[in-house]
């Protein structure tokens, strides 16, 4: 699935977010985004999740004009075809990891059965199969990862968007976690966008584009 | 909703157990206050109900009298004046013994027949009996010295009256002793007695046969005239019956106040509820100057801590339970808006992976809902908690029938009364009568269905107030505001 960006702003009141960002990101591509904080990082990666509209601009998705897709369609399109991992994980502290996991097979309709059998295999496959029954406050900030990482991939998206995904591991786990999104990459030929200001994980994507101003430097 | 739904509310509910629980407690006092002001209210009101049946008489739905003669004398017998006027006159000596004993017609008019007859012929009138209401009025003594001193004169005698309640024999469905059970013995014969002595045949009511020692069989002069107590009759608790009750055409017969062919009350009763209207109208216009009077009339001037039980029922009590229901409300709905508020991001990322915003509104509203739950079941308890309660300790509530006799006026002295003498004694308002009901607090099943209701009502409104507010969040804001 590609995207194709033109023009694209987006403005929080009197704040200028971005400031017409033109973008192509071919399917299968590892891009990472790089740039200082509050540069609109970000801002970019919601709006290729369809999380957020653009204020002007087009957001195209394999031609969909994400911007102006109704919000019932653009959710459906999350639940079926996009990925997110956050820097700050999002697990649902109530739920266990299985139940983390299997919460992105809900909107599918994936009868309960399935959802648990699928849930086991994606955190079989991030290592973390003897944890399945653990709540997110009893993992470390590395596990916690890897379960958003395995919610992520359970529905098999061709998008997965990471935002910061290392921003709150250290170096050993941060580098087993890139490790891991590198494998699963090169695995399902997933297209990955990663927002980052660290170069280290920048450095393991095909492309790097920097924001500065709210504009593609 | 599937297994995912439940167990999310249930782990949710479970991490915020705390509020959950001040909330279902909240819902559970509005919804037990309701209970509990709701049974008290209907208690009162079958107190009420009970009370009118018995000052009015069950079947009876409207009463018919004639206001007294002016000038006509209270309680005084004609035949004690005349002895008096003797005395006075010097035509009977010091010394001599008087034993008078009259039945007298003190209260009211006197009706016809023949009114009685018009009366049950007009329309809508299903049965129309009339009735006396008598006073049998004892005095004895002896006659003092003139001049010896004014204070001695009256000292000199002991009167005593005794109400008596004439009925057309046979007559059970309208009429004074329609709310009445026999206890003991039998009921006064049926058919017309006439002026047959053989006949004088009366029912004691329980209260005063106990006080005097009757029983089936037992002897009393009423009117001069000896009498047998063929039965005992005990009215509801709450009621208030006559001394003694006997056939109304040997009441007509025998009375000192010449009542051959006569009653003083009419008791109607309407083929329909919704006619009773009508009935009132016609009989006015048939009996004009006649007091026509109803059970919401009686209603209206019966008094007392009854009435103020029903009057803090239906005011205070409707009005704390909505306060409280309204606070439980707002306790509720800000406490559910607070939790959302708290679990921006949660619902943010459920929306980042695809869920849609009806599934996460539907998932707030579960969880306020089976917090209503909760606290319909709590408060169902604390509601029969508190009905129990008012049932084993509320005191006993007085209803009075009419009002107080100005300062100085004599009002005799009545050592008893009757169901017609307890209503025309609120209608005339010379005197009162008070009786006393236990105050029971039912609970009914339409009481717990409004409780449900009103639980699971006040959850989900706290739960859309809720879920409006996670439905509005847009994934992005949510997302952003947590980063």
């Amino acid at each position: 699935m590609q995207y194709q960006l033109s023009g694209v702003v987006k403005n929080y009141g009197p704040v200028a977010a971005l400031r017409g960002v033109e973008l192509v990101v071919p399917d299968g591509e590892w891009l990472a985004i790089q740039g200082p904080t509050g540069q609109g990082k970000s801002t970019l990666l919601q709006l290729l999740g369809g999380l957020d509209r653009p204020t002007g601009g087009r957001v195209e998705l394999d031609g969909m004009d994400l911007g102006r897709m109704r919000e019932s369609r653009v959710a459906k399109l999350r639940a079926g075809s996009i990925g997110f991992i956050f820097q700050a994980f999002n697990l649902i502290p109530t739920l266990s990891a299985l139940e983390n996991v299997a919460t992105a097979l809900v909107p599918l309709g994936t009868e309960s059965g399935e959802r648990t059998s699928r849930a086991r295999q994606a955190l079989a496959q991030v290592g973390l199969a003897d944890r399945e029954r653990h709540l997110p406050s009893e993992l470390s900030g590395g596990q916690q990862q890897r379960v958003a990482i395995a919610r992520a991939l359970v529905k098999q998206p061709r998008i997965l968007l990471a935002d910061e995904p290392t921003g709150n591991l250290d170096e050993d786990t941060r580098d087993e976690i890139l490790e891991l999104l590198e494998r699963l990459w090169r695995q399902r030929w997933l297209t990955l966008v990663v927002v980052t200001h660290d170069s280290a994980v920048a450095a393991r994507a095909e492309r790097i584009v920097l924001l500065r101003d709210g504009m593609v430097a | 909703m599937g297994r995912m739904f439940w167990t999310y509310l249930w782990r949710e509910l479970r991490r915020r157990a705390r509020q959950a629980v001040i909330i279902a407690v909240g819902l559970a006092l509005g919804v037990g206050l309701v209970i509990t002001v709701t049974a008290a209210s209907a208690g009162v009101q079958n107190a009420q109900a009970a009370v009118l049946h018995s000052l009015y008489g069950v079947g009876t739905d409207v009463t018919v009298t004639q206001p007294p003669p002016k000038g006509a004398s209270s309680s005084i017998s004609f035949g004690f004046r005349q002895e008096v006027s003797k005395i006075r006159s010097g035509q009977l000596a010091a010394g001599t013994k008087i034993a008078d004993n009259e039945l007298i017609n003190s209260q009211y008019g006197t009706i016809s027949a023949g009114s009685v007859a018009a009366v049950a012929r007009l329309p809508q009138v299903a049965v129309a009996a009339g009735a006396l209401t008598l006073t049998d009025f004892s005095v004895t003594g002896t006659v003092p010295a003139i001049g010896s001193g004014g204070g001695t004169f009256s000292s000199s005698f002991t009167t005593t009256e005794v109400t008596v309640d004439a009925v057309a024999s046979g007559n059970t469905v309208v009429g004074p002793l329609s709310s009445g059970r026999i206890t003991a013995g039998n009921p006064l014969p049926a058919g017309d007695p006439g002026d047959n002595p053989a006949a004088d045949d009366a029912l004691a009511d329980s209260g005063y046969a106990a006080a005097n020692k009757l029983h089936p069989g037992s002897k009393i002069d009423v009117g001069g005239t000896t009498f047998t107590i063929t039965g005992i009759v005990s009215v509801p608790q709450g009621g208030n019956p006559p001394d003694l009750y006997i056939p109304l055409a040997r009441a007509q017969a025998i009375s000192a106040s010449k009542l051959a062919g006569k009653v003083n009350t009419i008791y109607v009763s309407a083929a329909s509820a919704a006619s009773i209207g009508a009935i009132q109208q016609d009989i006015e216009r048939l009996l004009p100057g006649a007091t026509v009077t109803d059970s919401s009339d009686l209603a209206g001037q019966v008094t007392g801590s009854l009435t103020s039980a029903s009057t803090l029922a239906s005011n205070l009590g409707t009005w704390l339970s909505v306060a409280v229901l309204i606070v439980a409300f707002g306790i509720a709905s800000l406490l559910t808006m607070a939790a959302v508020t708290r679990r921006v991001r949660e619902f943010g990322t459920l929306k980042a992976l695809g869920w849609r915003s009806r599934r996460i509104v539907g998932q707030v509203l579960g969880e306020s809902v089976a917090i209503g739950v909760a606290g319909a079941a709590a408060g169902t308890g604390l509601g029969y908690l508190g009905a129990g309660l008012i049932g084993a300790l509320a005191p006993k509530l007085s209803a009075t029938a009419g009002t107080p006799p100005p300062a100085g006026a004599g009002s005799g002295t009545a050592t008893g009364s009757g169901v017609a003498a307890s209503l025309r004694q609120g209608l005339d308002s010379t005197a009162t009568h008070t009786v006393s009901v236990p105050l029971s607090a039912p609970v009914a099943a339409h009481m717990i269905m409004l409780a449900v209701a009103l639980a699971v009502g006040g959850g989900l409104l706290a739960g859309l107030l809720g879920g409006w507010r996670a439905a509005r969040l847009r994934p992005a804001a949510a997302l952003t505001r947590v980063a």
